[in-house]
């Protein structure tokens, strides 16, 4: 699914975009705990997988640059802080913000052919 | 005999430094991928680094990480200065935290760190005593996956 789908079905507005603005989407984590989206990044190895969350902070950031994932959607109309969006841009990760809550922007994707990212072993 | 190493470094890891806190895991990953590492040992090495930094920024007063590149297998050590763990087994269990609210505000403290780094390595020990610190060794084998 590319970016601008997610865009529209969200009704989300996209913070910060880089050159792979176009790369395709097929997997998604939810979660704000970044130890789960750790224990749960196998599909994130592909750089397909986008992270749905309601932590802003940095730590999200980098999470998702240690777990390989290419974009961000914030929930419940949560916005980054200059600093945050300034390290994704840093480190090549497309941030999207949504008013939805988590389970509807879930519900939306996953309807829309997202699958989960699956628990599959580390290695 | 002991193997060549490719390439080591250390770094240093202060304490309750949230700021920077993960930013050395991302210098690793970075130095893994331009020595040309398979992805997924990349990866696998990465999520190690990043929670064992995490658990020393979260818990210690300091600590360093060593990395060490051989032909055949990576070895990082993590050592710290800190309260320690009492009880080993019971860190090990997915879901068990000593986080405080603060901690799990930032997304931390899920109970999910040591059993994440023993689930992406292929040799995981621990050694820890209460009230000096807590010793982690990793080891990933390259398999012949070294580019």
């Amino acid at each position: 699914m590319t970016l601008d789908k997610i865009k529209k079905l969200l009704n989300a507005q996209i913070l910060c975009k880089h050159k792979n603005h176009d790369c395709d989407i097929k997997y998604a984590k939810a979660s704000d705990l970044m130890s789960d989206v750790l224990a749960f990044s196998q599909p994130f190895s592909k750089p397909e997988a986008l992270l749905i969350t309601g932590l802003t902070n940095k730590h999200v950031i980098r999470t998702c640059e240690i777990a390989g994932v290419c974009a961000i959607v914030f929930v419940r109309g949560k916005n980054p802080s200059i600093e945050t969006v300034e390290l994704a841009k840093d480190r090549k990760i497309i941030i999207l913000t949504t008013k939805l809550k988590m389970f509807e922007a879930c519900g939306i994707l996953f309807s829309n052919g997202i699958k989960a990212a699956s628990t599959k072993k580390g290695k | 005999m002991r193997s060549k190493t490719v390439f080591q470094q250390e770094f240093k890891i202060k304490g309750g430094d949230f700021l920077n806190a993960g930013e050395s895991s991302c210098k690793i990953r970075n130095i893994l991928k331009e020595i040309g590492i398979d992805a997924d040992i990349v990866r696998r090495l990465a999520i190690i680094a990043y929670e064992a930094e995490m658990n020393v920024v979260l818990y210690a007063r300091h600590g360093a990480m060593y990395l060490f590149v051989y032909p055949d297998k990576i070895l990082l050590k993590i050592k710290d200065m800190g309260q320690g763990i009492e009880n080993i087994d019971l860190a090990m269990r997915p879901g068990y935290s000593t986080a405080t609210e603060e901690i799990r505000e930032m997304g931390f403290g899920a109970g999910m760190g040591l059993p994440n780094i023993k689930k992406n390595a292929d040799v995981f020990k621990i050694t820890s005593k209460v009230g000096k610190g807590t010793a982690l060794e990793i080891i990933i084998n390259l398999n012949g996956k070294n580019g």
